[in-house]
């Protein structure tokens, strides 16, 4: 008998990153694209290659910096929490931050600078809010362990969850405007319409969001 | 007219190996002398493309020269950067058409101290005027254009070289459309200078320099410089790399002679060192070079703002360093990135793992390698470059 972990990791192997496809989408083509927490570049690769933008990338990991470097990217060994203070204002036509957000260590202070050096901004993290996660803690008492999140707690990179409703909450704190949102299941997909939006928090592995400074909160 | 004389050996004919471009027109100086005429022995490799796209100006460091790629008609050893530039190498030659020129000041066929001053007829010596990073790359300049080339497609170079493409970007930068810099700084640090003092003082405190008269007067300071190449060659290294190449071993004895001849193998290779540069190199020009280096700091001119030396930038850069490189280190390669990244340049920065010090630039370094060749395969590609032979990147 397979597990449920399983079934997803055969699922994700046949479409690989359908997360990725997701973000690729709401990039214009030919725009100039931050990409914060880049890792080995596959992101990078697919919006070049598919939206031909001007695409950057900043990775915390020297090997990963490389790796992406001799594929022939643009990337530049940085960190989230310090680094993005560096750039200009409005300098990009999108900043992603794709699985990044929880784990930097103000995470806040992270959206506020991507909300500044980018016109839009696109973030995607794995909902806390998610059934299973919620069980686990709930039955099992434990810190949850899950096949996309699969460290243990003092292992674990990811220090800042959040659940898409938290998400919705910072959004409003910092003055981000949703332009549009996408609910992913387990497998990657967008939900679709039978699932209604209160439901997400529930249902949603992991969420898919595209931000715009507020106006009248600018500077 | 430009006969180099060195150590009482008549040089022409190995000189005779580069091309030399000559320029009647006076080169202003940063010191606010001119120089004329002027010349810039090159070296040229590859083929340039009916587009004069595909052009690589290389960029040599404080003792190099214009043999990158090909035998050294002094030494006979192979050039000093075969392991990036030639066939199927990362800086391809069968891709892209490289230039290396020697630098102004230098002593390998360019003008320098040791040139003839035609105001005398004798060699410039200390005459020579001061020169600059920015001087010797109006120079290069001169030649790109004596060349026919519009603009580059990379200026690449490390160490000093890597100055001069940094140099490149912020006084020419709508010609350069990538750069690599590497194990390099955008200002000479105190340290550097202070090093740097101590080679000069060594060449000066040789009483065969004679004020750096010794061409005419038949003299040759070599044990000074000698000891100024033995002093630099420890910083271009690390306490791991000699370490494990040497550790305390004795050179050809099993035990200590309690005198002060070369016990240690440590000292026998410096001296090695030492000696087998002074037969390629010449003293002025040392000290010349050097001071090029210690009056480099790109802010300067901006205000003392390093980004401003980039601003509207549209250059794709590759910024590599290493780790053990204590004489350019890491922080100094970040500082350069930082500065792009105020502008929003198109920036790489790759820091390699590394013992080997600031002389890993031109050793075996696949890391860097594969560096160099991802980002000028895509660099290329955006260029409209034909892809390289054997299909991908």
């Amino acid at each position: 008998m397979t597990t449920f972990e399983e079934r997803v990791k055969a699922e994700q192997a046949a479409s690989p990153r359908i997360d990725l496809l997701v973000i690729a989408g709401m990039v214009e083509p030919g725009a100039r694209v931050i990409d914060v927490g880049c890792g080995r570049g596959e992101l990078l690769k697919l919006l070049e290659e598919q939206k031909h933008v001007d695409g950057r990338g900043i990775e915390l990991k020297q090997s990963r910096v490389n790796f992406c470097v001799a594929k022939g990217l643009s990337v530049v060994q940085g960190d989230a929490d310090r680094d993005l203070a560096d750039y200009p204002d409005q300098a990009f036509d999108y900043a992603i931050l794709s699985r990044t957000l929880q784990a930097t260590y103000r995470p806040k202070e992270v959206l506020e600078e991507l909300l500044r050096i980018a016109r839009r901004v696109i973030v995607s993290f794995p909902n806390f809010g998610f059934w299973r996660i919620r069980l686990q803690i709930l039955l099992g008492g434990r810190m949850p362990v899950t096949w996309n999140l699969p460290e243990t707690w003092y292992e674990t990179p990811n220090i800042h969850f959040c659940t898409i409703r938290d998400f919705r909450a910072l959004c409003e704190l910092v003055g981000a405007r949703v332009e549009r949102s996408f609910a992913l299941s387990p497998n990657g997909h967008p939900l679709g319409m039978k699932v209604p939006p209160p439901l997400h928090n529930l249902i949603a592995q992991q969420a898919v969001f595209l931000l715009t400074r507020e106006r009248g909160k600018a500077d | 007219m430009n006969k180099l004389i060195l150590l009482g050996r008549d040089l022409e004919a190995a000189l005779s190996h580069s091309p030399v471009f000559r320029s009647e027109e006076a080169l202003p100086l940063d010191c606010g002398r001119v120089l004329a005429p002027f010349e810039i022995a090159y070296q040229t490799y590859g083929t340039l493309n009916s587009e004069r796209s595909n052009a690589v100006l290389v960029c040599h460091a404080l003792t190099g020269d214009q043999h990158v790629a090909s035998q050294h008609p002094i030494t006979g050893k192979p050039g000093w950067w075969e392991t990036v530039v030639g066939s199927g190498k990362p800086v391809d030659t069968d891709r892209y058409f490289v230039i290396c020129s020697n630098v102004l000041g230098g002593c390998m066929g360019s003008t320098g101290p040791a040139s003839i001053d035609p105001g005398t007829g004798k060699p410039y010596g200390l005459d020579f005027p001061v020169i600059t990073i920015d001087d010797m790359v109006r120079a290069q300049a001169r030649l790109i254009g004596h060349l026919g080339i519009p603009d580059l497609f990379c200026v690449i170079g490390g160490s000093m070289g890597g100055m001069q493409v940094l140099e490149w970007c912020a006084s020419f930068g709508d010609r350069v459309f990538s750069a690599v810099p590497v194990a390099t700084a955008p200002r000479h640090s105190s340290q550097n200078i202070a090093f740097h003092e101590v080679g000069r003082q060594a060449v000066m405190a040789d009483p065969e320099w004679r004020g750096g008269r010794y061409l005419e007067e038949g003299t040759n300071p070599a044990k000074g410089l000698a000891v100024a190449r033995m002093a630099a060659h420890i910083t271009y290294l690390s306490d791991e790399a000699l370490h494990r190449k040497f550790g305390r071993s004795l050179q050809n004895r099993d035990k200590v002679t309690f005198g002060f001849d070369a016990d240690f193998q440590v000292e026998s290779y410096l001296r090695y060192q030492g000696i087998s540069f002074v037969d390629r190199f010449d003293a002025n020009s040392y000290l010349y070079i050097t001071r090029a280096m210690d009056y480099f700091d790109l802010a300067t001119d901006c205000d003392g703002v390093l980004a401003n030396a980039f601003t509207g930038t549209k250059t794709r850069f590759c910024v590599v360093s290493f780790t053990s490189d204590w004489l350019y280190p890491t922080r100094e390669s970040r500082a350069i990135v930082q500065a792009l990244n105020a502008v929003a340049a198109n920036v790489s920065f790759v820091e390699i793992e590394s013992d080997k010090g600031h002389d890993a630039f031109l050793l075996h370094e696949p890391e860097l390698f594969n560096a160099i060749r991802g980002f000028l395969g895509a660099a290329a590609q955006r260029r409209g470059l034909p892809a390289a032979r054997g299909g991908s990147l």
